[in-house]
């Protein structure tokens, strides 16, 4: 069952994290525009070698989403995707590439996800949304508009710091622990130039005496939003062997969803990355010990540490003592998320999930600069959407 | 200082109204299902996991246990700005499923996973609405 391995990612591209984004304001249609440029050139290949793409949408249309693309970049498709999961959205595109390569449907897929919220805006027509239900819908008939925004359970923060309570009441909790994985992943970003917290080191104590946003969850150990945007290419071996980079395989996937709303999920601190990243590995055929660097959806300091517990690198309720006795950063023993993550790189809203992909496919294809791992050949990468509800696994491997 | 956004309120629909009319008598409707012998909330129109046509209403106590909470120090969302810290939480009722909620009476300090809780209701007369809310036993 599963991948062969015979689609890899031939392109990588992200732009640089801004908080204020000093690049012009462009439609996500541009964007798309953009970031295809930007990967194809990365790769090193012509326009015309798209026959696939996958898409989350786009602002600009709330439907057809593959044929306005198509339309728009003026390349035929054989192969149209939407995917929809959130923050694991990316990771699931790579997958679904993947699979519509191995399964001869097409030859090069267009992932694209762009990330900037600054685009042009109307002046006839205000936005209708006042933009602070995040990942909640409020809409007539959704179980989330009636049973948990009216108690102000909307948006992430407080639903991750309720995950991390119960963590804590099953397992225990060490803020030092959850703190030096933003401390780690800051030392990361100092050695990626376009990460948005480049150049500002960070220790555990500064972690500890940012503001709790919502216990036990502090202000260092929350994404920061950024303006950004990022994109692979995803091909055959024929297509491969006339890009420029070396290869990135996709040995492996898995994919779990489980709920919506954390307050009905079955165990809320024995995450869907378990199943996903079981079925990853089982898949490749590759062990835990096989991999040499991850790049694991971090949305919170506590998902990465539960996510290090359910995809098996730590045994369950470890996780505090394990990311204590390891080395996080780019040079350690277990590197994580060695672009920054999403939290010291930055969130540039979806394309936040598309920012693993391309560090655990930078760092395969030897392009990491400073922060290269060495001999890194296996990366594990993790895509978290919702509430830690659904969740993808993905293994890239080197020749 | 702009003017705090309307907090939103719960719009019962043709699914749900027997559970917001319970609350307004202050009583606690939820939905079972003799098939799979389980309590079901949110309510639904077929039963989850088997989609059981089947579901029945039936009355609980409420009382339950608490599955987890936060004490957000920072509003959740901007009609929250003048509600911190919010004391979130998930409640296990004793019949099985779980209730998203805020608690109420307790110093946020008290607040303990596992601890009892009972259930308080909350009515917003100009909505017609009533809230569930919970507080420790």
């Amino acid at each position: 069952m599963g991948l062969r391995g015979e689609a890899a990612i031939v392109g990588i591209a992200e732009l640089p994290a801004e908080r204020k984004q000093t690049r012009p304001e462009l439609f996500t249609l541009d964007q798309y525009a953009q970031l295809s440029r930007m990967v194809l050139d990365d790769a090193g290949l012509p326009a015309s070698v798209v026959n696939g793409l996958v898409t989350h949408g786009v602002s600009e249309s709330a439907m057809f989403a593959p044929a306005t693309l198509s339309e728009y970049l003026g390349l035929p498709l054989d192969y149209g995707e939407r995917v929809d999961l959130g923050g694991a959205t990316a990771a699931g595109m790579v997958w679904r590439a993947a699979a519509a390569v191995e399964l001869g449907v097409c030859d090069a897929v267009l992932c694209v996800v762009p990330g900037s919220l600054m685009v042009p805006r109307s002046q006839r027509r205000p936005p209708a949304d006042p933009g602070w239900y995040g990942a909640s819908s409020n809409v007539y008939g959704s179980p989330q508009a009636e049973f948990e925004i009216p108690y102000g359970n909307v948006g992430q923060n407080g639903p991750y710091a309720q995950i991390a309570q119960r963590y804590a009441a099953e397992f225990g909790y060490d803020p030092r622990a959850t703190a030096k994985i933003a401390a780690d992943q800051r030392t990361n970003a100092c050695a990626h130039p376009g990460a948005v917290f480049h150049g500002k080191p960070i220790t555990v104590d500064d972690v500890l005496d940012s503001p709790m946003i919502a216990d036990p969850i502090h202000m260092l150990e929350v994404v920061m939003r950024v303006q950004g945007g990022a994109a692979v290419l995803v091909a055959n071996a024929d297509v491969a062997s006339r890009s420029r980079n070396r290869p990135v395989w996709i040995k492996g996937f898995g994919e779990h969803i489980a709920f919506k709303t954390p307050t009905y999920a079955d165990d809320l601190v024995r995450t869907p990355i378990a199943k996903a990243a079981e079925t990853a590995f089982t898949m490749a055929g590759l062990q835990r010990s096989d991999v040499d660097m991850a790049s694991l959806y971090d949305c919170y300091t506590i998902t990465v540490l539960m996510t290090l517990e359910d995809a098996g690198f730590c045994p369950k309720g470890t996780g505090m003592s394990w990311v204590t006795e390891h080395d996080l950063t780019f040079r350690g023993d277990f590197p994580v998320n060695t672009a920054g993550g999403q939290l010291s790189f930055g969130q540039a809203g979806m394309a936040g999930g598309m920012h693993h992909v391309v560090d655990g496919a930078r760092q395969v294809m030897g392009r990491a600069g400073e922060a290269q791992v060495a001999d890194c050949h296996t990366a594990f990468v993790t895509g978290n959407g919702g509430i830690m509800s659904e969740q993808v696994a993905l293994l890239l491997q080197g020749a | 200082m702009s003017q705090i956004e309307e907090r939103p309120l719960p719009e019962p629909t043709p699914v749900s109204q027997p559970f917001w009319d319970g609350l307004r008598e202050r009583r606690i409707l939820v939905q079972y299902s003799p098939s799979s012998e389980s309590y079901v909330f949110y309510p639904r129109t077929l039963a989850p996991g088997t989609l059981a046509d089947d579901l029945e209403w039936r009355e609980i106590s409420g009382a339950g246990t608490l599955y987890t909470f936060t004490v957000a120090t920072r509003p959740t969302a901007p009609p929250w700005a003048d509600a911190v810290p919010q004391l979130l939480a998930v409640v296990e009722w004793d019949e099985g499923p779980r209730f998203s909620t805020e608690l109420v009476d307790v110093d946020p300090a008290d607040i303990r996973v596992g601890m009892r809780v009972e259930p308080v209701f909350c009515d917003v007369p100009e909505a017609g609405i009533t809230l569930l809310r919970y507080r420790p036993l």
